[in-house]
Formats: structure tokens, sequence, C-alpha cells
């Protein structure tokens, strides 16, 4: 196999396998807690999706492009300050673009700094990759992250108030309609069990994801 | 110099600092112009909404905000101990902060044990003059209190006749969206045109209640509950309370029906 193949191959790898075979929620079982919180409406997941993907991305990046300088012993404060500045800009530009969502959403942007998915891509791979692979690791899993939050937070919408995107689905019994929604599936327990269950689902699919007892 | 020296390390974390300080500071101030204005047409936009001006939950373009604002509202300031209006000097309507002179001790004073827990009353609150054929038909008053989770703000939209609501809209709460933050719920709010925020003796009196009020000409003080969200209730409830009575804007809702008009 010649060298570009082979890098290519392994970009690949790095953008896809976060999907299914080593999801981060899933698997890795990272960042389960804004998991539960920002996936009441879908609006909302798709915008903490979005901003987390480009936080992993540009944080790998940026981490990967000075992992030769860094200190060892001052590695995880150093990947901390990148990773932090990165998500106040992300949020600052959330301000001024995306005004009413930041509204709702500026405490959990700035809770992807302790989100454990970015530091442990920065931690795990950008600190022995080069760039551009690491780069593509951090959006791949910022996209395994966004898919189990924008599948949660669709059951989550729909079951809960009978809406997908603020856009009535269901006409519940409130408005003169007939669905009794589900306001359980709004509260953070719920999230718990839906991830559960698609873990368990997943982990069925693919046997190989199951941890030795 | 070896890299696991410590003054390469003190060296590197200084240069990560003052890199990462640039980054940071530069975005902020780049934008803080798109996000004040951002602030401050979201602002116009939930009078709007209040006044019945925007259908609730409509998308409508920017410029149209700013049209329709300018058209139609005047910002005045209020002194909320006396009830008159107020028109300091240096001090732009549109431009006060209410919540920071709310915090500020030379600009508030604390409020008296209360059912909203608000804490303190800033000495001028705004109030926005909406025009219907040519005078001022409506006054829109700001309200805030506590929900479940955290504080609800909002504009509360009265007819000239300082009883009749015209509308509400809440634009910022922290409620548990499909519960509490139903306070959104364009359907909810257009329960609340045509009811009456206060009794026979001026007192106010409207308020949320369990299950379904009936329409305004039956209930005239009666809005149905949120579902799911008693507490959220209670406190919409509390906070118009609050706000309408003798330490919020009674004072000058009173001056306002003996001139009768705003």
């Amino acid at each position: 196999m010649t060298a570009a193949a082979w890098t290519r191959t392994a970009i690949g790898a790095a953008l896809l396998r976060p999907l299914v075979n080593n999801n981060p929620i899933a698997l890795q079982m990272l960042g389960i807690c804004s998991a539960l919180a920002v996936t009441t409406k879908l609006d909302k997941a798709l915008v903490m999706a979005i901003s987390l993907t480009v936080v992993a991305g540009l944080s790998n990046l940026l981490v990967s492009l000075i992992r030769k300088a860094i200190p060892t012993t001052i590695r995880i404060i150093v990947q901390l300050a990148i990773v932090s500045s990165v998500v106040i800009m992300v949020d600052q530009v959330l301000k001024a673009y995306l005004y009413e969502i930041s509204l709702e959403l500026s405490v959990f942007v700035g809770l992807i700094i302790t989100n454990c998915i970015v530091l442990g891509r920065t931690e795990g791979f950008a600190m022995q990759n080069p760039p551009l692979i690491s780069f593509v690791d951090g959006i791949g899993n910022g996209l395994g992250y966004g898919l189990v939050l924008l599948a949660v937070g669709f059951i989550r919408e729909f079951i809960g108030t009978g809406k997908l995107f603020g856009y009535t689905v269901l006409p519940t019994v409130y408005e003169g309609g007939w669905y009794v929604p589900n306001s359980m599936f709004l509260l953070a327990p719920a999230a718990f069990f839906i991830i559960a269950a698609m873990i368990w689902c997943l982990r069925t699919w693919k046997p190989e994801q199951q941890e030795k007892g | 110099m070896r890299i696991d020296s410590p003054r390469y390390t003190v060296l590197f974390a200084a240069a990560v600092c003052v890199v990462c300080a640039l980054l940071v500071a530069g975005s902020t101030v780049l934008l803080r112009e798109r996000q004040l204005a951002n602030q401050f047409l979201y602002l116009q936009k939930n009078v709007l909404q209040a006044a019945g001006l925007v259908p609730a939950g409509a998308r409508i373009p920017d410029r149209e905000v700013v049209d329709l604002f300018e058209q139609n509202v005047r910002t005045r300031l209020v002194d909320l101990r006396t009830g008159d209006y107020a028109e300091p000097a240096g001090i732009e309507p549109e431009r006060y902060d209410q919540r920071r002179a709310r915090g500020d001790p030379a600009q508030s004073r604390s409020a008296p044990a209360n059912l909203a827990q608000i804490k303190r009353i800033p000495h001028l609150a705004r109030v926005y003059l909406v025009t219907e054929g040519g005078r001022p038909g409506q006054v829109v008053i700001p309200i805030e209190g506590i929900g479940l989770y955290g504080m609800l703000y909002g504009f509360l939209a009265l007819d000239r006749d300082t009883t009749t609501i015209r509308g509400l809209a809440f634009y910022e709460n922290r409620e548990t969206p499909g519960l509490g933050g139903e306070v959104d719920n364009p359907k909810w709010r257009a329960l609340w045109p045509g009811r009456k925020a206060f009794d026979e003796s001026w007192q106010p009196r409207i308020q949320l209640v369990k299950g379904v009020a009936g329409p305004p000409g039956q209930a005239p003080h009666h809005v149905d509950g949120l579902s799911g969200a008693t507490i959220t209730s209670n406190g919409v409830t509390r906070m118009l309370a609050f706000w309408l009575g003798e330490h919020g804007f009674g004072p000058y809702l009173a001056k306002v029906r003996e001139r009768s008009g705003p």
C-alpha cells in the first residue's frame, strides 16, 4: 500500500470509527452529563453537537501542532488552556450569530471545557499524532457524540412534547389535540434510560463492544 | 534548552497564556458590537410580541422589528418610588441597564419581604408606550421573578385603562422545557389578552389557576395554569402581583389612570 493511500484510509477511519464502532458516549462512556442536559429539545442538541464538534476538532488540531514542544509535566493544563480558549470563542460566536439559542445554551457551552470527550481526545490522540488526522479525529468524535445527542433529543422531544425542532407533530391535548405527552421524558433520568437502552442495543448488535465481566 | 527543564516549562506556559489570552480577548472585542445589537433587538422583539404587534413565536426579519419599534413604541423611564416619569441627565431610556441598576445600592433599594422573592427594586424602571391611532394606547412594563429553577424575565402589556391585559411575553427563563418552559408557548400566551390585572378596588388580582379558566368574559382574573409546572405558575402569579403592586408599578399605573392616559 502506498503512503498516500494508507493516510487516506487512516483519516477515513479516524472520522468514521467514532460514529458507531468507537462511539465516545456509547463505548468510551464520555460526555454523559451534557447528554442529559441538552437533549430535551432537538434544536439545542443540534447546536450543542455542532459546538462540541468544532471545539474537539480545533482543540485537537492546535494541541497536535505544538505537541512536540509541550513539556510533559504541564501537558494537561496546556491542553485545558487551549480547549477553554476555543470554547470561549465558540460561545462568543454563538452569542453574535445565534443569539436566541445561545441564551439557553450558554451555560452548557461553557461546560464543554470539562467535557471528557475533548480532553480525552487531545490527551489520548492529538498528543501522539500529526495535525491533520488529529483534526479529523476530533471532528469524528464530535459527530459520534452528536449522533447520540440527536437520537436522544429526538426521542425526548417527540415523546415528551409531541414536537420536533419546536414544530408540533402530534397535537397535544393541551392544544386541543389527542396526544397526551409523557413529561417524564423531559426529566434527566429519562435520558439515562434512553442512553442505556441505546448502549444495550448497540452491544447486542456488536458483541465485541461488550466488556468482559 | 531541554524540553523538560524548569526554565523552558515556565517560558512555554507563559507563551501559551499570552496566545490564549489574545485569542479570547480578540474574539470578544470583535464580536461585542454584534452581540449587543442582538441583545437589544431581542428585547425590542419581545416588547412587540407582548404588545401584540408581532405574533408570538413568529420569525420576522430584524429590519422589520426595528421599523415596527421605531414607528410604534416610545421608551421612557419611570421612578418607581413616585410613579412619575424621570428624565435623568446622561441616561438614554433605551440604553438604561435595569439589571445593573438593581444591583447598585445607589440606584436601588432593598425590597420588603414578598412572595415573588424580589430582593432589590431599582429606583428607575423602563416602560414602553405603544402608540395606537395616534395616541399612547398601551403601557408595557417589565416583570421579573423566581420560577422553579431561576429568574423569569418578561413584559406585560396593559391597555391605557391600566387593567385590561393586552399580552405577555417572557424573554428569559430557565424552567423545564415542555413544562414550566411553556411560558413561551404561543397558545398559552394567547389566553392572556382581554383579562383584567386589577379588581374593582384596584388591587392586583390576576392569577394562574389549576385547570382551565374559561374565556376572559367569564373569568377575567384567572388564566390557565401551566400543567405539570405548579411552581412556575405560582411564580408568575406572584411576580405579577408584585410588579402591579405598590412597590412595583402600582403608583405609576395609578397616575396613568388619573391622567386617563400614559
